[in-house]
């Protein structure tokens, strides 16, 4: 089991408050990822549910059970750090056999537990290093390692990846995953770069300034942003937003289109431009076209053999049903 | 481009690095070689430096005088005693303040420093007046509070530095993993600070041995430290320098040769933190 509610939970530090009044519903086997920009408060949130950040009002409940007060020990949660926190003193063996040793599990069914970790993860060569002796990668691996042998409620990630290369990303990305679709345990994560977010989530909370902004599943927050903050953060490139009479004409203050929902060609269309930048990455191509007289700059995806160049003239049309409505208050219409 | 060094330079540079040293192990030598002489070789004018009659009776007499060993002893209670007791005390003070730090932590930390800048003789009346009304006087466990509470700041210092250095992620990941404040700091806290303890430790037992001013002014017979055993040597039935020197020797003996064993560690103790 690992529900877990927040029901008007605050956090202040001195004056400044970083979390004003939230609620929160996560179920039992959610993915959850917390998102936004740094400084969102998003970290914050998961050290309140973690219990190493005290609430300043508000409750939380773990499984129906009031968790608020509970230091982090009690709460039955198990948290990977971006830093690892690996203990450098002791062998991967002993870290994580040590949250075992904690709650006095006997000591075969510790070996059983660390055998069947090392097992999925791959570390079964390294137990009897110590973590000074691993790569990034495998450091992280021993940090999952040892969230898993707790058997916890819900597994908190903070930042898990961000230390990590690129391409090992990828693969500690979809390895999450996988231990996600095999322990089927909640899990919230909290992460700045939003392809993880896309990727891995059930459901997505957008945090900005502490306020959470959106929930909702990958695609629905794709498909229907709620607000002008959502509808640019979710998505890369970030969604084209026009101002002005054109999005009079479609009775918005505002409306937004996502650089794959307009077409570019260099015969007629419903807006000119000037290529001012064009990225290519092989399988898709990216224009910033600028002098559209819509917006500073529209981006715009194409697939990766288009033809065009640096200070071409283009067309570019919408696709008219992904064109989203924002009213001068930034919600949607 | 490399800042190359004239060999002649090195060279120049070798004496003089040389010269310093030899200087200031001069006082060490000389009491050394003085404690093997007899006392008429030992004030001769012009000095002797080696070709004297080495002799071994200014030990002899020295321990058949004032039993060295009970003084030796008593340093040793003194000194490790004072250093535990005040590691059991500093280890949660230094954790508090290098973990939840609150307002006035800063100030703490200075006032603290600020006690060791009191003259030691403006509280010796009324330390010795208490110590007098507690039956303390004399006492090796009156000389282990005293110390204790002399070096306590230090102790904290150096704790608290060494603290700051561990990775508060570290901490909290213990606490996620189900320990409690007293399994955080014995099996995670303690053992990451291990280098920076041991060199607390070895300059805390060090500072306790040499302190002579508490030592000499709070015992008479029983609980004397080494310190004593030197002092009674300089005694107004007139100086006896190669004696005196055997004393001495004898007295800083054991703390230079722990100092030598362990000056690797100690120095890689006092400088930690500051090369990174």
């Amino acid at each position: 089991m690992g529900q877990i509610t927040l029901s008007q939970v605050t956090k202040r530090f001195g004056d400044v408050e970083v979390i004003p009044p939230l609620d929160l519903q996560i179920d039992d086997g959610e993915f959850v990822v917390f998102v936004g920009p740094s400084g969102c408060g998003k970290s914050t949130l998961l050290r309140l549910i973690a219990g190493l950040e005290d609430v300043t009002s508000g409750e939380i409940r773990i499984d129906g059970t009031e968790a608020t007060d509970l230091p982090p020990a009690r709460r039955r949660l198990a948290m990977v750090f971006q830093s690892y926190a690996l203990y450098p003193h002791m062998s991967v063996r002993k870290n994580i056999a040590f949250p075992m040793k904690m709650a006095k599990v006997p000591e075969d069914e510790q070996n059983r537990r660390i055998e069947a970790a090392a097992k999925a993860l791959n570390l079964g060569d390294y137990l009897d290093r110590k973590p000074g002796q691993l790569s990034g990668g495998q450091r992280q691996r021993v940090a999952i390692g040892r969230a898993i042998v707790r058997e916890p409620a819900a597994f908190l990630f903070d930042e898990p990846l961000s230390n990590l290369d690129a391409a090992l990303r990828v693969g500690m990305r979809l390895e999450i995953s996988e231990l996600h679709e095999r322990l089927a345990t909640t899990m919230i994560y909290v992460t700045h770069d939003q392809v993880e977010a896309m990727t891995m989530a059930d459901k997505i909370v957008v945090l900005r300034a502490g306020h959470i902004e959106q929930v909702g599943s990958p695609l629905e927050l794709y498909r229907a942003p709620r607000n002008l903050f959502v509808a640019g953060f979710i998505g890369s490139p970030r969604m084209n937003f026009i101002e002005g009479a054109e999005a009079g004409a479609h009775g918005a203050h505002t409306i937004g289109i996502r650089p794959e929902h307009i077409e570019v060609s260099d015969g007629p269309g419903r807006w000119q431009g000037r290529i001012a930048v064009s990225e290519h990455l092989g399988s898709d191509t990216f224009f910033h076209v600028h002098d559209t007289g819509l917006a500073d700059v529209i981006t715009v995806r194409a697939s990766g053999e288009v033809g065009l160049r640096h200070g071409d003239t283009v067309a570019l049309t919408p696709r008219a049903d992904q064109i989203h409505r924002f009213g001068a208050d930034g919600l949607r219409l | 481009m490399s800042r190359a060094v004239k060999p002649q330079r090195k060279a120049l540079n070798t004496v003089l690095a040389w010269g310093m040293g030899l200087l200031i192990f001069f006082p060490i030598l000389w009491t050394v070689l003085t404690s093997f002489k007899t006392e008429a070789e030992a004030i001769a004018d012009p000095p002797i430096w080696f070709n004297f009659s080495w002799t071994l009776e200014n030990y002899f007499t020295v321990q058949e005088r004032s039993n060295y060993f009970r003084h030796f002893w008593n340093s040793v209670v003194i000194s490790v005693g004072s250093t535990l007791i005040g590691l059991i005390i500093a280890v949660p003070a230094a954790w508090a303040m290098a973990f939840v730090p609150g307002k006035r932590t800063k100030d703490v930390l200075m006032w603290m420093l600020s006690t060791k800048m009191l003259p030691p003789v403006g509280v010796l009346v009324p330390l010795y007046l208490i110590f007098r009304d507690l039956g303390l006087l004399d006492t090796r466990i009156g000389l282990v509070f005293v110390l204790t509470m002399i070096n306590l700041p230090i102790i904290i210092w150096m704790l608290y530095t060494y603290f700051r250095e561990i990775p508060v992620d570290i901490l909290e990941a213990a606490r996620m993993d189900g320990a409690g404040l007293r399994d955080e700091v014995v099996h995670v806290l303690l053992p990451m600070a291990v280098p920076g303890m041991a060199s607390t430790v070895l300059l805390n037992i060090i500072l306790a041995w040499n302190e002579a001013f508490w030592t000499l002014n709070l015992t008479a017979a029983k609980a004397a430290p080494l310190t004593a055993f030197i002092a009674s040597y300089s005694s107004p039935e007139g100086l006896f320098y190669a004696k005196l020197s055997a004393a001495s020797t004898m007295a800083i003996a054991p703390i230079l040769i722990m100092g030598w064993f362990s000056q690797k560690q100690l120095v890689r103790g006092l400088t930690f933190g500051a090369v990174k």
